[in-house]
């Protein structure tokens, strides 16, 4: 284990163009260990500050956090370490040390290259260190993909990270680096003398630094040097380099002559570069940090990184709040959003800051899919319903949800035939639901269907369902009819966990039940089980007798006694046949424009009808008509016929 | 003028020479002029009557060559110092990114200088700049007189310079000062590019 070196911290790294964002990232690194970018992979050729980075990051972090356990070392001693401890069977005590570690750094990485024991050990600490939320720093002369066998799966967890490289120090920074290094050396040359050094191109900061050395050494032996001693004492680097002049590109340096014999416009040259480029470099920070930062927040950097490699074509300081303002309107845009539709959240328009627009129009076309799903239908009260022994438990349910929605019986389930009143009793649960506050969506499970269909079509299901997630209670109607329809029965399962897991209140009707139910997805028929399954009987003669005098009532004020017991004693497998018989008897008094009694509906439901031609148009009619077409008999005529089934029912009577 | 030209990448600096007649601003353009290699200076224009008195301004544009990516030029001016041509200083002083005030140190000039820097304050008020924001030098021109015959720096700072911004003696001249007061002013221009400073 090696000691950090004292002197290589944040602060004593010249930063430039080349190193930048690697910087940049490191120093993200060292305000959060373990917060962004794990691991942190750097590579870069030898001699251009990998290791100070490395250090620096350490430095950094304890800066910050005193406490915390910084470690570096370099992978051969990871490695020497690691086989001494197998070697010594205390190979999970090796492991245990780490464990104690906030942030490792680990230098020269490509040493793992055809280690297959290190590499795994280096990945089973890299996943160790990740979930613990530890920070792993690593260096390699070269990106993980040119390891030589590494395995796959460490290229992988560094892929994940962040791989970033140093690449050699342009002019300017190697007139900083030089000009730095000679303060810290306190060795004053010559003006032009740094300038000229760093003309030579010499990428290797180790090595400028060395040249550097040598300039000094020879001073201190009494020699003075001017630019073109200099040159001519480092003529060796110079004949292996050719210069940026002579190479054809454009330079922003004293003519050679000016090097050679540094006169004041030379040197004035000189201090206006580095002050340019000292500035210009704080633009290019500014736009690293901000690609940094906003790259963190998972936003896309394509602009800011096309302004960086476009060498600063706009006004960074603009476009950086350009950008910000995007970023700040994508924001808006997807809380909005997301609030619509929670499946949006994802989308990546809200993560593009050059996809505002594309943004806004999924927004739009959210906003466009948030009507207010169907509501209980008002003429269902929950108080218009007739209490008897056999609906009495399925009532009771009813009231306990409506007086804690969501909390005692969800899902409640009401399973009966069909006519008995499940539909009155959702729809009057809805209702009372809604009176007291709550977003309440009713719909029958065809309706539910259809509008899945439809949002299909549209390309706009995270809206349709968002329409329902919002809601507070979620009432579905016959759902044995989603027998079959699998993508409605998956809707419908990812609906009814989300609102349960959230404590809002579930209803559902069945005219079948549950365990005969079939075409209906296991995991959803369970679901519904968990909750509380009431049946909702044919109606005992109690009930129909409420039925009876509720309807006489409606119509009489007071109902006949004698005639609610006789209507109620009729067979009736259904409180919607109870509503038809009445409806007969009400029908036919009115036709005789008299008041009904038991005796005349016991002579219209039980007196011999006269047998007439079955009639096959229309769904309501009685079947009582006149061979020439026309109704012969008012007061024959039967105006509501439920169902099929009261239908055949009389007819067999 | 914008001091950065981001579609264009270049830089341009607007240097102002200010101060009152013979204290030796076209002397500092015309060493300038003759320590520049020819290929990074261009033309110096100057109006000067028959006896040497600069009439309208003298320029000096400099190019630096390319910094950073940036092409950076400088294009130095002078006023004429002479009371009656306020309107052209007014003119010149448009734009400036930075401005050298240029004292002559004889002591019989004090009230010149005073009433020169009386001169520039008002112009830069009346073109809605705030003088304070503005990159400013001094320079004390002449330096080379006869003591008895010119005020120290010091004395100079303590008549002319209440902002205690930076000075430079100098004597024009003969060069010296000249390139020093350049690289003041032209550093605290360059300094106010990574503030996005807007230009004046």
């Amino acid at each position: 284990m090696t000691r950090l070196h004292p002197h290589y911290r944040f602060d004593t790294l010249v930063v430039g163009a080349a190193n930048r964002l690697a910087v940049t990232a490191a120093r993200a690194v060292a305000e959060a260990p373990g917060g962004v970018y794990n691991p942190l992979f750097v590579y870069a050729r030898p001699g251009l500050g990998k290791t100070h980075l490395l250090m620096a990051t350490g430095h950094g972090a304890m800066a910050i956090d005193p406490a915390l356990a910084v470690e570096y070392l370099t992978l051969d001693a990871f490695v020497e370490a690691f086989r001494a401890a197998i070697a010594a069977g205390q190979g999970d005590a090796y492991r245990r040390r780490y464990a104690e570690i906030g942030v490792l750094l680990v230098d020269d990485v490509q040493f793992l290259a055809g280690q297959r024991e290190a590499q795994a050990e280096l990945l089973r600490l890299v996943d160790a260190m990740q979930t613990a939320g530890r920070q792993i720093v690593l260096t390699s002369d070269r990106p993980p993909a040119e390891i030589d066998s590494l395995d796959e799966r460490l290229i992988r967890r560094f892929a994940g990270g962040l791989v970033i490289d140093i690449a050699a120090p342009d002019y300017e920074t190697r007139v900083a680096i030089l000009r730095r290094k000679a303060l810290e050396r306190k060795v004053e040359l010559a003006p032009g003398v740094l300038e000229a050094v760093a003309e030579l191109e010499i990428d290797n900061v180790r090595e400028l630094i060395g040249t550097l050395n040598r300039l000094a050494a020879q001073q201190a032996a009494g020699e003075t040097l001017d630019a073109a001693r200099a040159v001519a004492l480092l003529g060796g680097q110079a004949a292996r380099r050719p210069s940026a002049r002579s190479s054809g590109q454009p330079a922003a340096i004293p003519e050679p002559a000016a090097v050679a014999a540094p006169d004041e416009f030379s040197s004035f040259l000189s201090d206006i570069t580095s002050t340019v480029s000292q500035q210009i470099e704080a633009w290019r920070a500014k736009v690293a940090a901000a690609i940094l930062r906003f790259g963190g927040e998972g936003y896309r950097t394509n602009r800011l990184e096309a302004l960086l490699d476009g060498e600063l074509a706009d006004d960074p300081e603009q476009a950086i709040r350009g950008f910000e303002a995007n970023v700040r309107r994508l924001e808006s845009l997807r809380a909005e959003a997301v609030g619509l539709a929670p499946d949006l959240a994802g989308s990546a328009p809200f993560r593009d800051p050059d996809a505002v627009a594309e943004a806004e129009t999924l927004l739009q076309r959210a906003r466009d899919g948030t009507a207010p799903p169907p509501v209980p239908s008002p003429r269902w009260q929950l108080a218009d319903l007739v209490e008897g022994p056999s609906n009495r438990v399925a009532l009771q349910a009813a009231l306990a949800v409506v007086a804690e929605p969501g909390r005692k019986y969800n899902p409640l389930v009401v399973v009966g035939p069909a006519g008995v009143g499940k539909t009155h009793l959702l729809n009057g649960v809805g209702n009372a639901l809604a009176a007291a506050g709550g977003a309440v969506a009713c719909i029958g499970a065809e309706e539910f269907t259809a509008e899945l269909i439809d949002a299909i079509g549209r390309d706009a299901v995270p809206q349709w369902r968002a329409r329902y997630r919002r809601c507070d209670a979620f009432l579905l109607d016959d759902v044995h009819r989603l027998a079959g329809k699998d993508r409605s029965q998956d809707e419908l399962f990812l609906l009814f966990n989300l609102l349960v897991e959230s404590g809002r209140q579930l209803v559902f009707t069945s005219a079948v039940a549950l365990p005969a139910l079939a075409g209906v997805e296991a995991r959803l028929l369970t679901r519904l089980e968990g909750g509380l399954v009431v049946e909702l009987p044919a109606p005992d003669r109690d009930t129909r007798e409420g039925v009876v005098s509720r309807l006489l009532g409606d119509k009489f004020g007071s109902p006949d006694a004698e005639l609610a017991s006789y209507l109620a004693g009729r067979p009736a497998d259904s409180v919607r046949a109870v509503q038809g018989l009445v409806q007969r008897v009400l029908h036919a008094a009115d036709a005789e424009q008299a008041r009904p009694t038991a005796a005349s509906a016991r002579s219209l439901l039980e007196g011999a009808p006269p047998r007439a031609p079955r009639r096959t148009a229309g769904p309501r009619a009685s079947g009582i008509v006149a061979p020439g077409g026309g109704v012969r008999s008012r007061e024959k005529m039967v105006w509501d016929w439920p169902v099929i089934a009261d239908r055949l029912h009389e007819e067999w009577r | 003028m914008s001091l950065v030209n981001f579609a264009a990448r270049e830089i341009t600096c607007k240097i102002v020479y200010y101060g009152p007649g013979r204290s030796g601003k076209t002397s500092n353009l015309q060493y300038i002029f003759g320590r520049v290699p020819e290929g990074r200076r261009g033309q110096m224009v100057s109006l000067a009557t028959q006896t040497d008195r600069t009439l309208f301004f003298d320029f000096l544009p400099l190019d630096l060559g390319t910094i950073s990516g940036f092409a950076t030029r400088f294009q130095l001016y002078t006023v004429p110092g002479q009371s009656y041509y306020a309107s052209t200083r007014k003119l010149v002083l448009q734009g400036a990114d930075g401005l050298v005030f240029v004292a002559d140190s004889q002591a019989r000039r004090v009230e010149d200088n005073i009433e020169s820097l009386q001169d520039l304050h008002q112009n830069l008020l009346e073109q809605g700049v705030d003088a304070r924001q503005l990159p400013v030098v001094f320079q004390y021109n002449k330096q080379d007189l006869p003591r008895d015959l010119i005020l120290s720096p010091g004395e100079l700072d303590d008549a002319l310079n209440f902002r205690s911004v930076h000075s430079y003696p100098a004597d024009a001249l003969h060069g010296a000062g000249v390139f020093e007061t350049l690289k003041g002013v032209s550093e605290l221009v360059l300094r106010r590019l990574a503030a996005g400073a807007a230009p004046v």
